[in-house]
């Protein structure tokens, strides 16, 4: 055997850096730390776990009224009309409970990224250095490819539904971020110097002035939050997240063409309702024609009902009177 | 009138070494060099001066001249380099966040050239801004935001959106979203720049009213002259950060401290500026009417000073009309008394009325015009001439004949 002498034209067959050597060496450290992950996972479980059993605990018939009720809420009739009819085509074609499966996940997802994003926004708009670390950091979670961190999450967590909502909200909480922090810097100067003028103290800009005013850019990184939590829908089934994903991998693992389509339409009909929805949420008050949202959909028919019912019944009361 | 803002010697450098800065300003560099030199921009340079209580002090000066900074540093949205700003006997460089918060929300507020209204908020809301800012209750602060749209006019668009108003009534919503907390001293920023002219001289006129209801200290920026000298008490000139000269529109006008200054007014409508108290001239013959007296003295006066009308005035300095050699003439035939020989339908003017308007009666008059305020008292005469002169902005010559013509008065008193 003899030893090779360095050759400047070909470098690499001498001398090699062994980097997969030391990620494994700093995994094998970081997971030392088990008892910190664990205790990440705990709060994620909880939301996860509630929010699941909440879907699933009332028969499909009466989730899906409810659901189409609260897009009518929130939206209105026409979401309402179109929730309940492809909701109950998901269920047809089998694919209700998953649906519900994955709608608990992308929910828990947002609401973490939610939780997380927009604090984390409000202090990038605060501080230009607090902004200028974070940004090389978003731009990792946003390019680096989403099997590229699978592995050492599950490493760290382990394989299973919340291992998944953890990789997505990796993957989904940069837009939110970056949305927040745009939408309060956006926040006009003028108005800023006015609010101060007139003794606004921090607290009171932040939740006065600029928090209101990024409203709409906000709830536009919610909405990008959203879409990307359902697109790593599939990719989360790779460490056996259930749900729409897990039929969408069985069925391309199996080459069954039904069964990947079915995971597929499900996953759109979530997206085009969710999407509504949380776009409708954007919009003020004021630009859905100045109704307060107690006063639409059916908590406005509800309230106008009883209201009616107690006026009639008063004028039935005096007429009896008189 | 009590001072109510003084401000003494009043710097401010933005930029990284504002230290150095102070350091060559006090060598004598002026603003250009010592931003070559250290890249410090000097945005208001030893500022010396006094706002006093319940008028409407003017900063006047081209861009970049250092206003906005100037007006900024009285509620510190910019902090002052050096020097201090005393209100009510307080000096508010020393406040601290708590006593800064509390100034401007009960002391001092401010009126912006964009509006700067939150648009998320209905009209008596923002009104309310401030109030609700200081913790005020719900209720109590609608009540008083009602209240000031009322004194803007504006009482019924309290429920609409900023954006649903025109420019005009948004900056009247600025307007009372500064007076709804009542405070003694408005800072107003170009406050009216944005409006067209109409509009603006509008506001111009409600501010005054304003003013005449409630005596406020108001510090309005403005780089329209005419602006300031309709609603200015004092005008300050900045150039450069410099506060160049402060006084009242007229001395500035009369006496400007250098050419900066001078250029500023060139561009000035003497004609708007100036009124008739401010020609008139007391050197036309005039007589006192006494009751006895008859119209021979008269005569003689007028013959003595080769003129050819007399003013009458009679007791407290009471205009009582205009006579002419004919009048007399025709009065002393019928022997009857002086006053027979007032000339029918004189013409009079006021002293507050502008040059502009004197025109038409000047030139129609056969002599010149008494000027003569409310009270009726005599106040001199318009002549052609002295209007001419103004208007073409020489100095008011007195013509030598009339050097000395306040003796007729005694004389003819006698
Ligand atoms: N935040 C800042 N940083 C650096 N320089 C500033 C800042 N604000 C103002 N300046 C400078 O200070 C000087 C005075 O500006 P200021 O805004 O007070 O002028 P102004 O008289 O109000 O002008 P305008 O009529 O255009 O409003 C200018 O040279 C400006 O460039
Ligand atoms: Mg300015």
């Amino acid at each position: 055997m003899q030893t090779l002498s360095f050759n400047p034209l070909y470098p690499f067959e001498t001398l090699e850096i062994p980097f997969d050597d030391w990620v494994e060496v700093v995994f094998d450290w970081v997971a030392n730390a088990r008892p910190v992950f664990q205790a990440i996972r705990q709060p994620i479980d909880w939301v996860l776990e509630g929010i699941t059993d909440l879907l699933l605990f009332l028969p499909p018939g009466l989730m899906i009224v409810l659901l189409a009720l609260v897009a009518w809420q929130v939206v209105g009739g026409r979401l309402a009309l179109g929730t309940a009819l492809s909701l109950f085509f998901v269920g047809l074609i089998g694919a209700y409970e998953q649906s519900m499966v994955t709608l608990a996940l992308v929910l828990t997802a947002v609401f973490f990224c939610t939780a997380i994003g927009v604090p984390l926004g409000i202090l990038a708009a605060r501080s230009d250095r607090f902004e200028t670390g974070l940004r090389p950091v978003l731009d990792t979670m946003q390019t680096t490819p989403a099997f590229v961190y699978l592995v050492p999450i599950v490493v760290l967590f382990g394989i299973g539904n919340v291992p998944g909502v953890i990789v997505t909200i990796i993957f989904a909480v940069a837009p939110l971020i970056r949305l927040t922090n745009l939408g309060i810097r956006q926040v006009p100067k003028d108005v800023i110097e006015a609010a101060n003028a007139f003794g606004a103290s921090g607290r009171q800009l932040l939740f006065k002035v600029q928090l209101p005013l990024a409203t709409k850019t906000i709830m536009a990184g919610v909405n990008q939050s959203l879409m990307l939590a359902l697109s790593m829908v599939v990719i989360a089934s790779m460490i056996s997240v259930g749900g729409l994903g897990q039929m969408v991998l069985r069925g391309i693992g199996r080459l069954d063409m039904g069964l990947a389509v079915i995971g597929g339409v499900g996953i759109v009909v979530l997206a085009i309702v969710l999407d509504r929805m949380t776009q409708a949420l954007a919009s003020s008050e004021r630009e859905r024609g100045g109704r307060r949202f107690v006063e639409r959909g059916p908590i406005g028919l509800v309230r106008g009902l009883t209201a009616g019912r107690s006026a009639s019944a008063a004028a039935a009361a005096t007429q009896r009177g008189g | 009138m009590t001072d109510k803002i003084t401000v003494e010697h009043l710097y401010k450098i933005f930029g990284p070494d504002p230290e150095e800065a102070l350091a060559l300003i006090r060598e004598g560099l002026d603003k250009d060099e010592i931003f070559a030199r250290t890249g410090n921009t000097v945005g208001v340079r030893d500022a010396s001066f006094t706002v006093k209580e319940g008028e409407i002090f003017v900063i006047m000066g081209l861009s970049g001249s250092g206003k906005s900074t100037m007006v900024r540093m009285f509620n510190r949205l910019i902090e002052p380099s050096s020097g201090s700003i005393t209100v009510d006997g307080r000096d508010i460089t020393k406040l601290d966040e708590a006593g800064l918060r509390d100034l401007r929300r009960t002391t001092i507020s401010m009126v912006f050239q964009s509006f700067a209204l939150l648009p998320h908020i209905k009209v008596i809301d923002n009104v309310a801004f401030g109030l609700e800012l200081a913790g005020m209750g719900r209720e109590e602060r609608r009540e008083r935001a009602l209240a000031a749209l009322e004194q803007v006019g504006l009482a019924a668009n309290a429920e609409s959106y900023p954006d649903e108003l025109s420019g005009g009534m948004q900056q009247r919503v600025g307007l009372a979203r500064a007076l709804a907390a009542d405070p003694p001293i408005l800072l107003m920023d170009e406050a009216f720049s944005a409006l067209d002219p109409l509009i603006r001289s509008e506001m111009q006129d409600e501010l005054i009213r304003l003013q005449e209801e409630k005596k406020r200290t108001i510090i309005f920026i403005s780089h329209d002259l005419d602006e300031a000298m309709r609603i200015g008490d004092r005008i300050a000139i900045m150039q450069g950060g410099v506060v160049v000269q402060v006084g009242s529109p007229d001395e500035i006008l009369k006496n400007p401290a250098n050419e900066y200054v001078r250029s500023f007014f060139r561009g000035v409508d003497i004609s708007k500026v100036l009124t008739a108290a401010d020609i008139a001239t007391k050197t036309q013959v005039t007589i006192i009417d006494k009751p006895e007296q008859g119209p021979r003295a008269a005569l003689r006066l007028l013959g003595d000073f080769d003129r050819e009308y007399g003013f009458v005035i009679g007791r407290g300095r009471r205009f009582a009309g205009v006579v002419s050699l004919a009048s007399l003439e025709q009065a002393r035939r019928d022997d009857a008394p002086l006053d027979a020989a007032l000339m029918p339908e004189t013409a009079t003017v006021l002293p507050t009325a502008p040059l502009h308007e004197l025109m038409g009666v000047v030139a129609t008059s056969p002599h010149p015009v008494p000027v003569v305020d409310e009270q009726g008292r005599y106040r001199g005469v318009v002549s052609r001439t002295s209007l001419l002169q103004a208007l073409d902005n020489l100095p008011a010559e007195s013509a030598p004949v009339e050097a000395d013509a306040v003796a007729p008065v005694a004389a003819a008193g006698e």
